[in-house]
């Protein structure tokens, strides 16, 4: 069999004896299956931590890859929040069952509950930033050594700054000042008893890189990240869902029916949609393509303050 | 698409943020909630102009001294490649995280402000660029609007620099010099109006040109196991599928190899990728792989052609890079991550520091503290397989961890 030379980055097919189609995600995915082996040989409880969202669900496609044909050797965690779209956890469930996972799941509701964390309230009150006392409660409870996170660095400018392997001191903190170096393809994840390393595999992946990738690999998503008729209100620029109660809304805010989709998907009380009629993946690609607005200019838990998410992160949220 | 991957380097007020801000200003790169974000912070300032650094230092400390204290990732793309800038910080202090940054790079960027030419960081920065011997390096004159475009600063600033690089160790190097405002955006991602004598490309339109090829060094192939793959189910219940990544060169099926250290011989069977099987992975490919033979491997183990051992051994002497705020001294132990492998290391003896700006070495060594460059010979406990540097990039370098603070407290080029 003849061996065409192409391309460095190409693999070739036996069967077919040619090059492999759309090289635009080789190096980050041969990047993210050497993280996801990394940390199955490295640390003896990791988890995958799950939101629903694109992110994670690229994540668990990078898993099934790495550790093809055997199963994936951790088990996901998802910290709800009580506050998560329906087709989120519809779309979870699924995908458990399907590739026969299996599941975790922390309530933010139980934290609410034994008094650890009290309710946001007023126009803004959100759970996104309970979520963290339930993840580290969580790692506590089932001793995971390592969390892998679908977190970017083009995401965020705090996140701009985060290691492939992040150690978190055993009080969940991120001290982002002293971070060990990370050089060549070398991962160091040697820790003491009590602390944990957040993994992120799709560090070096932009949001165009998760959606084409999505697209290639023509990987299942919750439909909510399509255009669908929604029944919404604005406030301050952003397009809030009227669907449900969990979104505060005053009595002069008014309620229309529109065109939306989700562009990312965290708790429905801090993320807003936009306006689309992309309803194909094609179409979002397209989208985001030309789209001038930032992934987390629709998280309105980012818009705080200029340091925001960096003070999440050190309180140990993702 | 391709991924570029770009460091860059310059002293403090040597305008790099502004360069890379310029960058994904003139590549459109910057979203409207980003740009009014910047605008706003700007005009809180009561600067008079855009200020970019914004972009780059993400944290509260680097906001609030102006200066950028850790490696930040800055992602772009044109409709032919994708860039990731490496954007390490310039000052003595932070030498550990240049060697971070251009670890992984295929180019770097190395800033000059024209009004004052070559300084001694540029010469540190260009030591450690060639020390990590990156492929592609663009030196970039900035600044070239406050010596009025001037071609003859820029010839002289050339000539200092020319006269660094006839001391560098490697000398394959390529070098290109750019004249550029990254102020006024001359030569960044346009061409400058206001310099007609300069003829070359941009800053962009180089990168765009680099071959990928080029970029990446090529040695033998190396198969270091990551992950021995087990399913145990029906339907493979005899697999023993060996997880790594190819570096160097590629590995087909049918390939005599050897099994590092045991030394067994055996044959590719299949090469997977996922759930299907190819006849070739190229270097930098995370595959799977069988063998014919029943073989014991493990993790840190290594697969290489016949005929194409590395050296194995349990001493050699490397250029270490120190990273670590606890000194590394003779007798010292460690932790020495090769790759994949760990072994224990001992210091065996310190032979020179290296002044990381060409003015030589210094023999009165007693011990190493962080940022020094120096000669090592270590023992280990174990042999391992490696190239040297020069030689393979990845299999010729390694970490030092501590084992009581379980950091990364060293990275080691072998020689």
């Amino acid at each position: 069999m003849s061996i065409i030379e192409t391309d460095l980055d190409t693999v070739l097919d036996v069967e077919q004896s040619k090059v492999l189609g759309a090289l635009r995600n080789n190096d980050l995915e041969n990047e993210a299956i050497y993280i996801f082996r990394e940390v199955a040989a490295q640390f003896e409880r990791p988890v995958l931590l799950f939101s629903g969202g694109k992110d994670s669900i690229t994540l668990v496609r990078l898993a099934q890859k790495a550790f093809y044909p055997a199963k994936i050797p951790f088990p996901l965690m998802h910290i709800d929040t009580g506050h998560n779209f329906p087709e989120t956890i519809a779309f979870r469930d699924k995908l458990v069952q399907e590739l026969d996972l299996e599941l975790i799941v922390r309530n933010v509701q139980d934290s609410i509950d034994q008094g650890k964390v009290v309710e946001e309230s007023g126009k803004y009150a959100s759970r996104n930033i309970l979520q963290t006392t339930t993840l580290l409660d969580a790692i506590e409870e089932f001793k995971f050594d390592a969390c892998i996170g679908g977190a970017r660095r083009d995401e965020e400018k705090a996140r701009a700054k985060e290691r492939i392997f992040s150690v978190r001191d055993d009080f969940g903190q991120w001290d982002e000042k002293n971070q060990r170096p990370e050089v060549f393809d070398m991962l160091n994840g040697q820790i003491e008893l009590g602390q944990n390393v957040r993994v992120f595999p799709i560090s070096n992946w932009t949001e165009l890189d998760v959606w084409s990738y999505i697209q290639k690999e023509a990987i299942e998503i919750p439909s909510i990240y399509f255009a669908h008729k929604r029944k919404i209100f604005l406030r301050d620029g952003f397009i809030w869902s009227a669907e449900d109660d969990v979104v505060f809304r005053a009595e002069d805010e008014v309620v229309e029916e529109r065109m939306v989709r989700f562009r990312t998907v965290g708790d429905m009380s801090c993320t807003a949609a936009v306006l689309s009629d992309a309803d194909t993946i094609e179409k979002v690609v397209g989208e985001i393509r030309a789209s001038k607005i930032s992934e987390r200019g629709a998280r309105i838990d980012d818009k705080r303050s200029e340091a925001a998410m960096e003070k999440r992160k050190q309180q140990g949220y993702f | 698409m391709e991924v570029l991957k770009i460091a860059t380097a310059g002293s403090v007020d040597d305008g790099k943020s502004t360069l890379i801000g310029r960058l994904l200003y003139d590549t459109k790169s910057l979203t409207d909630d980003k740009l009014e974000a910047i605008e706003k912070t700007s005009k809180q300032k009561g600067y008079d102009y855009l200020d970019f650094s914004l972009v780059t230092d993400g944290l509260v400390a680097e906001r609030e001294q102006g200066i950028t204290i850790d490696v930040a990732h800055i992602y772009f793309s044109t409709p032919t490649k994708s860039y990731i800038i490496a954007d390490t910080p310039g000052h003595l202090e932070y030498t550990r995280n240049m060697v971070t940054g251009a670890s992984t790079s295929q180019a770097a960027i190395i800033l000059i402000d024209a009004r004052k030419g070559v300084i001694d960081q540029t010469n540190r920065h260009f030591f450690i660029n060639n020390l990590l011997r990156i492929k592609e390096v663009i030196v970039a004159i900035n600044k070239m609007d406050l010596v009025d475009f001037s071609e003859e600063r820029y010839q002289e600033i050339k000539a200092d620099f020319e006269e660094l690089m006839g001391k560098r160790d490697y000398q394959d190097q390529k070098i290109t010099f750019i004249p550029v405002s990254a102020l006024k955006g001359d030569n960044v991602v346009n061409p400058s109006i206001n310099m007609p004598w300069y003829k070359g490309q941009t800053l962009l339109e180089h990168f765009e040109d680099l071959d990928k090829e080029d970029v990446y060094n090529v040695g033998t192939p190396r198969f270091p196991v990551q992950y021995v793959i087990r399913p145990k189910t029906e339907e493979f219940h005899d697999f023993r599928g060996f997880a790594g990544k190819v570096y160097g060169g590629e590995l087909s099926v049918g390939d005599e190899v050897v099994v590092l250290p045991s030394m067994t011989r055996s044959k590719i069977k299949e090469i997977y990728f996922y759930d299907k099987k190819y006849q070739t992975a190229t270097r930098r490919s995370s595959v799977t792989i069988t063998l014919e033979d029943e073989v014991n491997v493990s993790r840190g183990d290594m697969l290489v052609k016949v005929g194409d051992l590395p050296t194995i051994d349990k001493q050699f002497t490397a250029t270490v890079s120190w990273m670590d705020s606890q000194n590394l001294n003779l007798g010292n132990k460690y932790v020495l991550q090769h790759g994949v492998n760990k072994v224990l290391a001992k210091v065996e003896n310190i032979h020179h520091k290296i002044k990381p700006d060409y003015s030589g070495v210094d023999t009165e060594v007693s011990g190493l503290a962080m940022n020094d460059i120096a000669q090592v010979t270590f023992r280990l406990n174990k042999p391992i397989f490696y190239d040297t540097f020069k030689e393979h990039r990845t299999n010729g370098s390694f970490i030092l961890i501590d084992n009581q603070t379980n950091n990364t407290a060293g990275v080691g080029f072998i020689e």
